[in-house]
């Protein structure tokens, strides 16, 4: 299977060895055409974002406004505070020169003079790394005035990084944008949206580093080629993240709508112990979880997991087997929706920590069936009522697990389960409820 | 205790403050040099971080405020971060942070009484692959057992 997004060419995070494997001509060859004519062919590719809606990316960029008399910018989402999300680091350590060859041409569909990279700030090393590889590029005429010379355009462009300083809403795109300009990183209302109203109040896009680094493969071997690769309705590879109970834990980058199965049991090598897996969350903890008695079959593109009520968001699939404490997961997750809520809005702000502090109780043995009822309204009315979708994120990994999980948190609040024993996958298949009853 | 940039600082300001189109964009970048300089944002730094972006002191305070990785009290020489979320936590993460603590003598958002070492108990930092971990500074330590990350807290007391 090719690897486009990090290929195995040895030291390809080189200036050097990326030019010698055919880096920096993707980005001539679009300067060549019109910003137009490269929006389509990524339009017709069907790369959709990696960052977590998986929306078309060249949708996105036509979005832009064609003639306005202000700055246009670009931003490079690097934020990756998702739990279970560590594939951007891959990117920035590995492959550092086709995201930056991916902005360039990016730069030019959108008529951006300026791009940041937004990377998280505890990403010390990887920001060095990205540093070191913009560097690079400046001084070898790929960034910059020097760079009409190098593609034969008079389109150039800047490149900068921005460090973020430890707060997980700055992943979300407005967001990111007030962190930008020098403020607390309280998410906008939208509309207006970036395309029209973003950075300085210029037209901006947005987009995720992983979506970017598909740029130039697609300009290079064409739209038709990368439309071919996985699922035709979500195409391309995935860097997949897999974490918690499986043997070989890793990033894997694999085509669109990879069994889960296939991800758990040939790729990370299985459970250890070869234990059952009690429960899979497939996008990042934020994403609805599905059962273990569940993922037979289930494919891991954006479509096909909406078929089975959960969604791809960043690909970071958490597995847990038979003897994981799911009321401790869960109370661990509250814990940290609670703790990144910015606090604009009241559902949110407060509905998060109510959701915690119920969770805790459960995990003190002090719950009761009635506040596995009160997790559920709390969290549907956080749901649809804050500015953001941190309120979903916080919300939907407690609506789905109680909901899909009622049967363990029913015995494990009569106390009936004596972990880790009693907390069998088999033992729930008969109070199963069908997983696209409970989906949205 | 009043604060002033360095020299050398006061150039990577200068150079900072070409990449963005306003002063204020700068404040982010201005207060990890500040915090790098004085190893925790006071209120004296705040004030000179505002008039040197010619913003308002709230505007600062708002950001530091805002942002976990500014601190606002001196911290140990050794700032300890041990990831608890999800993946880390189903690989052994709270073990491993008990004994953290344990040794160090301190909890969450502590500093130890010699100002050697701090701890803090942060969020997914993306170990998730390579969990659990603690980060020190600025440096990750990976794929941890409770004993490896008692070695490490080891060499660190070691060094001073």
């Amino acid at each position: 299977m090719e690897r486009i997004v990090l290929p195995e060419i040895e030291n390809l995070h080189l200036i050097d060895v990326y030019v010698q494997n055919q880096g920096y001509t993707a980005v001539k060859k679009a300067y060549s055409q019109t910003p137009d004519e490269v929006i389509d062919q990524v339009k017709k590719s069907g790369l959709r974002g990696r960052g977590g809606a998986a929306f078309s990316a060249g949708l996105k960029w036509s979005f832009m406004p064609k003639t306005t008399n202000k700055p246009k910018y670009l931003c490079i989402n690097g934020d990756e505070s998702e739990p279970g999300s560590f594939k951007d680091r891959q990117i920035f350590e590995y492959n550092p020169h086709q995201l930056i060859e991916g902005i360039l041409i990016t730069c030019y569909a959108i008529g951006a003079k300026v791009a940041y990279i937004y990377i998280r700030g505890e990403y010390h090393k990887w920001i060095k790394l990205m540093q070191k590889a913009v560097d690079d590029a400046y001084a070898a005429g790929y960034i910059g005035e020097k760079m009409k010379d190098n593609f034969g355009s008079d389109f150039s462009c800047d490149i900068y990084i921005h460090k973020g300083a430890g707060a997980y809403i700055c992943g979300e795109e407005s967001s990111l944008m007030n962190s930008l300009e020098g403020q607390r990183g309280y998410p906008r209302i939208k509309p207006p949206f970036p395309a029209q109203n973003g950075l300085w109040g210029c037209p901006t896009t947005i987009n995720n580093v992983e979506t970017i680094t598909n740029v130039p493969p697609i300009i290079n071997k064409g739209w038709e080629w990368f439309s071919k690769i996985g699922e035709p309705k979500h195409p391309g590879t995935i860097l997949y993240g897999i974490s918690g109970h499986v043997n070989k834990p890793g990033v894997y980058e694999l085509p669109s709508g990879t069994l889960l199965t296939d991800l758990i049991y040939k790729y990370a090598g299985g459970v250890p112990g070869n234990k059952k897996v009690l429960c899979v969350i497939p996008g990042g903890s934020s994403m609805p979880p599905i059962r273990g008695d569940q993922i037979e079959g289930v494919k891991m593109d954006a479509e096909s997991l909406k078929l089975v009520g959960s969604a791809i968001g960043t690909a970071g699939v958490m597995v847990m087997d038979e003897d994981t404490d799911l009321v401790k997961v869960l109370a661990r997750i509250s814990k940290f929706y609670h703790h990144e809520s910015c606090g604009q809005c009241t559902p949110c702000r407060e509905g998060t920590g109510w959701l915690e502090k119920i969770l805790n109780r459960l995990v003190r043995g002090e719950g009761t069936s009635d506040d596995l009822d009160l997790l559920i309204s709390v969290a549907t009315n956080i749901e649809g009522n804050t500015i953001c979708a941190l309120g979903e994120a916080a919300a939907w990994p407690v609506r789905f697990m109680v909901t899909r999980f009622r049967d363990y948190f029913e015995e494990r609040v009569k106390k009936n389960i004596s972990l880790p024993v009693a907390n069998k996958v088999h033992s729930m298949r008969e109070t199963a409820i069908p997983l696209a009853d409970v989906s949205k | 205790m009043e604060f002033k940039f360095t020299e050398e600082n006061l150039q990577k300001i200068n150079s900072v403050l070409t990449k963005y189109p306003t002063k204020k964009a700068a404040v982010m970048p201005v207060l990890y040099i500040a915090q790098e300089q004085n190893g925790w944002i006071s209120l004296e730094v705040m004030k000179e971080v505002a008039s040197i972006l010619e913003i308002s002191q709230e505007d600062v305070l708002g950001v530091v405020t805002f942002y976990t990785m500014y601190h606002q009290k001196p911290m140990g020489k050794y700032h300890i971060q041990v990831c608890t979320n999800v993946s880390c936590m189903l690989r052994g993460a709270y073990p491993l942070y008990d004994k953290v603590r344990e040794k160090l003598g301190i909890n969450n958002g502590g500093v130890t009484e010699d100002h050697q070492f701090s701890l803090e108990e942060v969020e997914c930092m993306g170990s998730c692959g390579t969990a659990p971990m603690i980060a020190v500074n600025e440096d990750f330590y990976e794929n941890l057992t409770v004993e490896k990350a008692e070695e490490i807290l080891e060499s660190f007391k070691n060094k001073n």
